[in-house]
């Protein structure tokens, strides 16, 4: 053991956990991010979902009923997006990240940055989110994870 | 055609990505050791997903069978 040796742990990654920094708010991001997030639950993986900016503001209460939006790049789209996944009848991703939280362990943060500099409290937030914290608490998760996106 | 009998059928069918892994990993969790259960799925992705969640989970794959574009796989809970 080198617990005295004043050197970091050289912590192996554990490729158990994929974390997400979920930056964006727009439907369609949320969707491709919802739909990561249960596939590895599914597949037993944990999984660290960070919101931040955007992504925060996609989790305040019931907006995600009424959001609409997707990427800019693509924004002609929008509609198409929401009627085509009226009629296949595709999960939304808030269902997605329901779903996977049945199944899994996917725990949800949101960022004191964002909270604070739009003055959200948690409560005002959809209660699937389990807390909020800072970067250093989230690096700390994703420093040992096999897998982490920016989305 | 099915060749083998299932203690657990879950119909999968118009479910998009994730759903049919998502459905299967859910009804999973009801079995013991050693059940069997047939899920059909027509989500493309599918032919390669529930081979991946099988290999990740350590669940085995026993069969799959593909019928009018309906796959239909047969598993054992490990």
């Amino acid at each position: 053991m080198f617990a005295n040796s004043g050197q970091e742990s050289a912590t192996a990654p554990q490729a158990n956990r994929m974390s997400i920094v979920l930056f964006s708010g727009t439907a369609d991001k949320l969707m491709a991010a919802s739909i990561m997030a249960t596939g590895a639950a599914a597949m037993g993986m944990d999984v660290e979902l960070f919101l931040t900016t955007w992504g925060v503001m996609a989790f305040r209460k019931g907006d995600y009923r009424t959001n609409t939006r997707v990427s800019a790049d693509y924004a002609e789209y929008g509609s198409v997006m929401q009627e085509q996944m009226a009629a296949k009848k595709a999960t939304s991703w808030m269902e997605n990240l329901e779903g996977a939280r049945e199944i899994g362990h996917v725990h949800i943060a949101a960022c004191s940055h964002t909270m604070e500099l739009f003055d959200i409290k948690v409560e005002d937030l959809e209660p699937i989110v389990d807390e909020v914290i800072g970067v250093a608490a989230f690096i700390e998760q994703a420093r040992n994870s096999a897998i982490s996106l920016f989305i | 055609m099915a060749t083998m009998t299932a203690d657990r059928v879950v119909d999968a069918r118009g479910q998009m990505c994730p759903m049919p892994i998502l459905s299967l990993a859910k009804a999973m969790r009801e079995l013991t050791s050693g059940q069997i259960i047939a899920i059909s799925a027509t989500d493309q992705g599918a032919k390669r997903d529930i081979p991946a969640w099988a290999e990740k989970t350590g669940n085995i794959l026993l069969e799959t069978v593909e019928e009018n574009g309906i796959l239909t796989f047969y598993l054992k809970k490990a």
